[in-house]
């Protein structure tokens, strides 16, 4: 009686790390059957030709205009959420570590780093391409700059936790050797705290673009897409994920081949952006402590 | 002689301080709007689809909530369906991925050998870094019709089953709300099980190690110890995984089939709030982007409350840590 209970005890311990080990294995089975088929069908897609022919929807469609959009308006993107993201992670480190407010902006941060994007866009539409549009009698409607918009929204609270971690793990003594000396407090952030913390918050800028860089659902109805070659933000846009996204959605496989080539520059890109910034990340922390 | 200079140091050191504390005001002010700007970032995200979606909303009321009826050539805008297959989705993307998640947690902390942890834990979080769009041609052009070679197999032994089995009725085509189920699953897997991977590593070695000298099994401690430790963490991982699935479009609107039925089996054709909004918007003028922008409401504020349940649940742990 009693050797059955350890019996059934230990076999239920043995099916559980069989079933946990298993769980496991199921995670990395769809990480490589999704990656290898992205690298298998990317590459056999892969050709110079993509390089420099804008996107039709006939057998010569390229990604040339889609890869410029999309670097126009990634930059673009980083270029509105970092400079406000990092002075907003500042903030919640520096002054308002402790306060109410300070608890309230990181808590719905957090919150905004998981809001679902397609409701960003729909934000974006709301509030840029319709205001541009009525104010521009429908010459400015869909535009590179509300897709920027839209993926800054999507960067921003990357970058505001990040910055906000980052210093505070600055140690206090700094600060306080600083204060002591009789710099004032914004010079202090500027000069002594952001340079102690500036590999980090350069990481969290990496993390941000790795982030917005695959979105697909927001652009779509702010940067609309373009089959022209376009560098000017106030006009339609194409990029990777919205070209992928029309390319997927035609019924011609020789424009599928195309997507999975766009499918594998775009995740070749996010994965090696994040692998690095998430090794540089970890080296630093461990350097630090 | 000397009492001169002396008053014109002090003079100019407090100009000096002057300028600086305004400074520092200045400098706060400018960190105070940028912070401000989050804030302002969700409640224009409410408010403008509030705003936009106010035609349907406070047009048509409770009747756009409980009508089926979505026909944009009779304008006739019900979001009984994309409702329900959200969350038939999210729901079954929960059911999968929750054990799943636990399952690799438990791996990752109790289990497997230190040296595979971190490689192990990192190949998961990566799943996390594909973009949405790769998910959905996997969807589209792997899986779906893996799944179409599967389904025959559900429907003749799952199906078979009374009352459950009329889950698995339906046409084996492949597109539907179980692909797309399983496609979110995968998804948001790496969200629960980093989450919990996480909270597992802070239960104190103390409590684990007295249990197992008290002769427990591995799984004892995780089930007996750990879990009841982490609970509220746990479900906070849970909520903020269903948060992901709720609002996730790309990786459904491929799979999903994008018709408006309301189906007990989940191999039929479904749609959801994202997805319909994704397909449609573009074509949409009038009433019909009002309703579509409606439901981008409806989502926003689903999700927010989903993942305020979410952070809620993860800053309890994180208190008692502090304590």
């Amino acid at each position: 009686m009693a050797v059955d209970v350890y019996v059934r005890r230990r076999a239920i311990n043995v099916a559980a790390m069989l079933l946990s080990g298993l769980a496991a294995a199921v995670g990395l089975v769809f990480l490589i059957w999704i990656l290898w088929i992205t690298v298998k069908n990317g590459l056999s897609a892969l050709d110079l030709k993509l390089f420099t022919r804008i996107t039709a929807y006939a057998d010569e469609g390229g990604l040339a205009n889609a890869i410029v959009g999309s670097l126009v308006m990634d930059m673009l993107a980083l270029a509105i959420c970092a400079p406000i993201g990092v002075l907003a992670g500042t903030f919640l480190a520096e002054y308002a570590n402790r306060t109410k407010l300070g608890a309230v902006i990181r808590f719905l941060n957090d919150i905004l780093l998981s809001a679902p994007s397609i409701v960003l866009g729909l934000f974006v539409y709301v509030i840029v391409v319709l205001p541009m549009s009525n104010l521009t009698h429908g010459a400015v409607s869909f535009s590179g700059l509300a897709g920027a918009i839209a993926l800054a929204l999507i960067g921003l609270p990357v970058i505001v936790r990040t910055t906000d971690e980052m210093l505070q793990l600055v140690p206090g003594t700094l600060r306080e050797a600083a204060l002591s000396l009789g710099i004032p407090q914004w010079k202090l952030t500027t000069q002594v705290l952001m340079r102690a913390a500036i590999s980090g918050i350069v990481t969290g800028v990496l993390l941000a673009l790795a982030r917005l860089a695959g979105e697909t659902a927001p652009l779509l109805f702010t940067a609309f897409g373009n089959n022209f070659m376009v560098a000017n933000p106030l006009d339609k846009m194409a990029s990777i994920p919205v070209a992928i996204y029309q390319y997927t959605n035609d019924p011609n496989p020789a424009l599928h081949a195309i997507a999975w080539a766009g499918a594998l520059l775009i995740t070749l890109f996010v994965l090696l952006l994040s692998l690095c910034a998430r090794w540089y990340l970890h080296r630093h922390r461990v350097t630090h402590d | 002689m000397s009492s001169i200079p002396a008053i014109a140091v002090i003079s100019s050191t407090d100009r000096r301080s002057r300028a600086d504390a305004r400074h520092d005001a200045w400098f706060r002010r400018l960190l105070k709007v940028c912070a401000l700007l989050v804030l302002a970032a969700l409640l224009g995200a409410a408010l403008s689809t509030l705003w936009g979606g106010r035609e349907v909303l406070f047009g048509q009321g409770l009747h756009f909530l409980t009508s089926a009826d979505w026909n944009p050539v009779t304008d006739t805008y019900g979001a009984l369906a994309p409702i329900f297959g959200t969350l038939v989705t999210s729901l079954i993307a929960l059911v999968l991925a929750v054990p799943l998640s636990f399952g690799i947690a438990l791996f990752l902390t109790e289990i497997a050998p230190t040296w595979l942890r971190g490689p192990v834990a990192t190949a998961i979080e990566l799943l996390a870094s594909i973009p949405s769009i790769i998910y959905g041609m996997w969807g589209l052009f792997v899986f779906v019709p893996f799944m179409a070679r599967v389904e025959p197999g559900l429907s003749a032994t799952l199906g078979r089953i009374p009352l459950l089995g009329k889950l698995f009725e339906g046409p084996p085509i492949g597109l539907g709300l179980l692909t797309a189920g399983i496609v979110l699953a995968v998804m948001i897997l790496p969200f629960i099980s980093s989450v919990m991977r996480e909270v597992f590593q802070t239960v104190p070695n103390r409590l684990k190690e007295s249990s197992y000298a008290l002769g427990s099994t591995t799984w004892e401690v995780v089930w007996d110890i750990v879990l009841p430790y982490t609970r509220s963490a746990v479900i906070g991982g849970i909520f903020l995984g269903l948060g992901r699935a709720l609002g996730e479009t790309m990786a459904v609107t491929f799979v999903l089939g994008n018709a408006y039925n309301i189906t007990s089996s989940l191999l039929m054709p479904g749609t959801s709030i994202s997805s319909s909004i994704a397909n449609e918007f573009n074509e949409a003028v009038g009433t019909h982007r009002s309703a579509l922008i409606a439901l981008g409401f409806l989502l926003f504020v689903v999700t927010f409350v989903v993942l305020l349940i979410s952070r809620l649940m993860l800053r309890r742990l994180a208190k008692r840590e502090g304590a």
